[in-house]
């Protein structure tokens, strides 16, 4: 019995042994050889704060700071510590009532939980924030925190600038997670073209935070914490005082002026009308204002200078003299007997504007004249080149000139969503006329027509091949970058000389040269300034627009496109008004006085006269209130509909009255009259 | 030993009190590790009853002073006083239900001003002075199933109290005292039984129902097949072979649902299946219209094996040091103070610290044990084994629950683990069993 008994005390004891190998073998699983454990405990407890680096900063030509940085606060609250807050006299600052403040603290308590801070009102306006500042011991849990902002000095260069917004889910994606929910990116403009060099590089911070998400300290002192890199700065090309001339100019008209300087391609100004406030987008109703801009039908929002297709009419003719010397099949003194038509396709079209003999004896006079028979014949050689056999081999080549120009495809500005433009190829006019054509078919290309399209920073760039007797840079807004290092390939195509013509004498080139600046000295008067030799030429564009499904002739398109000085070209102009009549009446002077501006630094007081009767005139087209009365009202019927709220009428229809349908500027009989149909007929269901 | 009053000090075993005074050390460092924070006055909070440590230590003064009064008993008045005691245990633990106060989701406290007093702790004591009194008593024949069933009802019933007071995890330590009577001869074949069905019920939730049964089936008639000729002798065999194969199969098949669905509370069914890391497959039945899903549920219940198991895994070997570890200096884990107080440990001191306190322990039963095994007295004995059997399940039910080994079953790590009732409870244990140790020249009876 005894035995029997001592061996139960042993089996306790093994009992005892057994359980604690047991618990010793999973601590040794646990400690020593899984080693998930100290990672899942450091991610627990340590959170990479990630530090924001300043932006880079953007300068014009005159090292002025054209984009800068600046600090705005935003409130925010951690509600878990709101309890004792002064909630009437909080509500009553900032303007909002208990319902509003409840909803927004709920909002606060559901993205970060009530323990973190949360934004409560971003981006506060100074006076706000003053009188916050005053008052935020009354408000525990609430704090005001700074928030770097963009800021544009000069309120100008909208479209060039571009923008800064949080990074959307595409691009998160595309950045295979480089980026993060919350970051901010450039969207447009130089903002997005140089995002990587502007963003610097972020740093980290590491926090001990606790189970509540709370962070509590620095991680280990600071030791594994990098620093966050500012942006590089960017040195531009853009002279302010040109540019915001040239806002002030395009200013209540649809259109776009661009500036180049044609010995570096670089560019001097370009706007586009109607342009926007640029610090609109940054402050505390940058969301409203995006919202206004983006709703408006004559498109602010939209670059013309890279993004508007307009067709250049006569301004294309000297570019189509310089293919034809390069493919030698004109010389300077080239004569056409125009009697007023064209007749080397047997239906007298087109017709041309001079009839006296002798105005398009050469080279220089058909210039000078714009005399379209001249042209079309010229065009008509350079694709009939028997060289090629065959016109579409003689068309094709025609094309490559044009592409090599930087027409009908994309410059390679440093600007995000550039337009290419139309030169179209053979495969498009073989799909149009079943591959039966031959010069006659698209002989108006030679006077700019037909098909082909290009946007006003090509037409400027034209001007400098021009200007430049063959070549030309790449038009670019940045020439130098801070701290650049042989890293920084992404300025170096703008150093490349693209050098497109090479077999036209510099005799020609005078004469091409003599004919624009006769242009000027003779019916463009306006674009004319004293003491400088000024070459340009005058284009005008018909328009039509099919208005709710009528066609409707608008007012033509004035393109100017010129270059200055004669003997030294230092500014390439092209200058685009929109449904503002002959290219005279508006656009030359506007280029007239951009020249002048740039080149003499400075504009006298009655050019200051001009500028401000310019500045002053609205040349907007008169479609666009009808076009916009049109998508205010569906909208505001729209949300009617769905929400049966009359005050949303109020909200959305900004006039009141019906603006009248735009007039048709072609004469031609109609019949009936034009009955203007109500637009709440295009939504069905509102009547029912 | 020189001892300034051999009065008390005659044939006090040292190294218990060595071991305890150490246990109650690393606690107390434990818990200051968890509270502190950096700025707080060590000196001026430990003196001032406001941190945990502080009221620990002064428990555990309190403790000291209590041990002191037990040395100084005289050792026969625990056996004459130990039918008393458990009489007034049982009457403590009936006064809890109408008298007792809602705390954290137990009903097993009542609240005598500022102190939580928690009968079922007091009763770990009671139970086993009766126990051994009952066990050690001349008229005990303990190999008669009727004092088989009157020791199970002493152990049992305040284990049935605590349990309709929704306080499980005391309840089972009382399980422990089979230790004491399979020690003194409680047939073998019972504990067996029971641990079977333990394995039973274990395996019914990791294997699929069917294939389990077929098993079984299969086994039984592999078993009457190879048995056949010892069948052919005695009839009774294939019975009783039928009737544990019937027996098992209404266990799967019966008992282990009702047992999770009618009598285990909805968050320790949720608790068992994520230690075995299993959908709850009685989820729906278990939930009460209105309830919150189980999917959060078991998102809870698995929140705090995880970060205990982080806690203690990233203390690697040497440990981050004391006040290092983030895992409980930021409260990751969940009641880091009392139940998950060997987090603390693990993170802090890494697998040596554990080792190491695990040793302690080691050394504790086995010293225990050995006291045991050295008693003339069966009284002596048997409350020896009882302290022994308690501590031991304290200690790997704890440890197992914090390295994930076992279910959350809220139950203090003796003598480490805050808590004023716990630390009290386990040194009147200890210091009785020095006491009574200290006269093992006497027979007691």
């Amino acid at each position: 019995m005894a035995l029997f008994n001592q061996s139960r005390g042993n089996i306790i004891r093994l009992i005892f042994l057994g359980l604690f190998l047991i618990i010793l073998v999973q601590l040794l699983n646990l400690q020593v050889f899984s080693g998930k454990y100290i990672e899942a405990a450091f991610n627990n407890a340590v959170f990479p704060k990630v530090k924001y680096p300043d932006r880079g900063i953007i300068f014009d030509r005159k090292n002025r700071a054209i984009l800068n940085n600046t600090i705005m606060y935003d409130l925010v609250v951690t509600p878990s510590e709101s309890k004792l807050t002064d909630t009437f006299s909080l509500c009553d600052i900032l303007g909002i009532d208990t319902a509003e403040y409840k909803k927004r603290m709920l909002d606060a308590r559901f993205k970060n939980g009530p323990y973190r801070p949360s934004i409560f009102e971003d981006l506060l306006t100074p006076e706000l924030h003053a009188r916050l500042d005053e008052n935020i011991w009354k408000f525990p849990g609430f704090a005001l925190v700074e928030r770097p902002v963009r800021v544009y000095p000069f309120n100008a260069a909208a479209h060039i600038l571009g923008y800064i917004g949080e990074a959307d889910s595409g691009i998160i994606k595309r950045s295979r997670g480089f980026y993060r929910m919350g970051d901010y990116v450039g969207r447009s403009g130089l903002e997005a073209y140089y995002e990587s060099i502007l963003m610097g590089t972020r740093g980290v911070q590491y926090m001990i935070k606790d189970n509540r998400n709370r962070l509590v300290g620095s991680y280990e002192n600071g030791r594994f914490d990098t620093a966050a890199i500012a942006g590089r700065n960017l040195r531009t090309s853009i002279d302010m005082d040109l540019q915001q001339l040239a806002e002030k100019l395009i200013t209540n008209k649809v259109g776009a002026i661009v500036a180049i300087d044609p010995k570096t391609g670089g560019i001097l100004a370009m706007a586009s009308g109607p342009n926007y406030d640029p610090n609109s987008l940054t402050g505390p109703n940058k969301q409203k204002n995006y919202g206004a801009l983006a709703l408006d039908v004559a498109g602010p929002l939209l670059n013309r200078a890279i993004q508007g297709n307009y067709e250049p009419g006569s301004t294309f003719k000297p570019l189509g003299a310089l293919i034809a010397l390069d493919e030698g099949v004109i010389t300077p003194s080239y004569g056409y007997p125009c009697g007023g038509r064209y007749f080397g396709c047997g239906h007298g079209k087109p017709a041309c504007t001079h009839s006296n003999p002798g105005h398009a004896a050469n080279l220089r006079l058909a210039i000078a004249n714009s005399c379209n028979s001249y042209f079309v014949q010229v065009y008509r050689n350079s694709v009939d080149n028997p060289q090629y056999r065959g016109v579409k081999k003689g068309y094709e080549k025609w094309r490559d000139y044009l592409n090599a120009f930087g027409l009908g495809q994309r410059t390679g500005v440093d600007l995000t969503s550039e337009a290419p433009g139309l030169i179209p190829d053979t495969s498009r006019y073989n799909t149009v006329y079943r591959g039966s054509w031959n010069s006659c078919t698209n002989l108006t290309l030679g006077i700019g027509q037909d098909m082909m399209n290009s946007t006003p920073l090509q037409l400027a760039n034209a001007m400098c091949i021009i200007a430049n007797k063959g070549s030309y840079f790449t038009p670019h807004f940045v020439r130098d970058i801070d701290g650049q290092n042989d890293a920084d390939t992404i300025l170096n195509k703008f150093k490349v000389k693209h050098a497109v013509l090479t077999n036209i004498s510099d005799d020609a080139y005078e004469a091409v040269h003599a004919g624009m600046q006769q242009v000027i000295d003779g019916t463009s008067s306006r674009a004319k300034i004293p003491g400088v030799n000024v070459c340009g030429k005058t284009g005008t564009a018909e328009k039509y627009r099919i208005i709710q499904g009528k066609r409707i002739k608008l007012e033509d398109n004035s393109v100017f496109v010129c270059f200055a000085p004669r003997e030294n070209p230092q500014i390439a102009l092209a200058v685009v008004v929109e449904n503002s009549g002959f290219g005279n009446t508006w656009a030359a002077p506007i280029a007239g006085l951009m020249m002048e501006r740039y080149l003499k630094d400075s504009l006298s007081v009655d050019r200051l006269k001009e500028v401000d009767r310019i500045h002053h005139s609205s040349l907007l087209p008169s479609y666009i209130p009808y076009l916009q009365y049109i998508e205010d009202s569906s909208r505001a019927a729209n949300w009617l509909q769905r929400y049966k709220d009359s005050s949303i009428l109020k909200k959305f229809l900004r006039e009141r009255s019906k603006p009248p349908f735009p007039r048709s500027r072609e004469k031609v009989k109609t019949s009936h009259a034009f009955v203007v149909p109500d637009p709440r007929l295009f939504n069905k269901n509102i009547l029912a | 030993m020189s001892q300034r009053n051999p009065a008390i000090s005659k044939g006090v075993d040292w190294v218990l009190i060595w071991l305890y005074l150490a246990l109650v050390a690393i606690g107390l460092l434990s818990i200051f590790s968890v509270t502190y924070r950096d700025g707080d006055s060590v000196i001026q909070s430990f003196l001032g009853f406001k941190t945990d440590y502080s009221k620990q230590f002064y428990f555990f003064i309190a403790s000291v002073v209590l041990g002191l009064f037990i040395l100084l008993t005289d050792s026969k008045f625990f056996t004459a006083t130990a039918n008393i005691w458990y009489a007034v245990g049982i009457f403590l633990l009936l006064l809890v239900f109408p008298f007792h106060t809602e705390v954290k989701g137990t009903e097993s406290i009542i609240r005598l001003g500022g102190f939580n007093l928690q009968p079922a702790e007091l009763c770990k004591v009671f139970v086993n002075l009766a126990l051994a009194k009952f066990l050690s008593r001349v008229e005990t024949d303990f190999s008669t199933p009727r004092s088989h069933l009157i020791a199970t009802a002493i152990i049992l019933s305040p284990a049935a109290i605590t349990i309709a007071q929704k306080e499980t995890g005391l309840a089972l330590v009382f399980f422990a005292f089979f230790l004491v009577m399979f020690r003194e001869g409680f047939p073998a074949g019972y504990l067996i039984a029971g641990f079977s069905i333990g394995v039973l019920v274990v395996a019914t939730l990791l294997i699929d129902k069917i294939i389990l049964a077929l098993v079984l089936s299969g086994i039984g008639v592999a078993m009457i097949y190879f048995m056949r000729k010892q069948i052919k002798r005695k009839r009774r065999l294939l019975l009783s072979i039928v009737a544990i194969w019937g027996l098992s199969i209404i266990t799967i098949v019966f008992v282990v649902p009702f047992l999770f669905t009618k009598v285990l509370q909805k968050h320790q069914v949720e608790r068992i299946f994520s230690l075995i890391g299993k959908e709850n497959p009685y989820a729906k039945l278990n939930t009460v219209e209105g309830e919150e899903a189980p999917a959060a549920v078991k998102k809870d219940t698995d929140y705090n094996v995880r970060q205990s198991k982080i806690a203690i895994g990233s203390g690697g070997v040497t440990g981050k040091g004391l006040l290092k570890g983030t895992q409980t200096r930021f409260d990751f884990v969940p009641e880091q103070r009392t139940d998950f107080i060997f987090c603390t440990i693990g993170e802090g001191f890494g697998f040596i610290g554990c080792a190491l306190v695990l040793g302690i322990y080691l050394f504790l039963l086995l010293r225990i044990v050995n006291i045991a095994e050295r008693q003339r007295s069966v009284f002596s004995r048997c409350y020896a084994y009882g302290v022994a059997s308690v501590f031991f399940f304290h200690i790997a039910i704890n440890v197992c629950m914090t390295v994930g080994l076992a279910p959350v079953i809220g139950i203090p790590l003796p003598f480490i683990s805050y808590g004023g009732t716990s630390l009290l409870t386990f040194s009147t244990m200890l210091f009785i069993l020095i006491r009574l140790d200290a006269d093992r020249q006497m027979v007691l009876r």
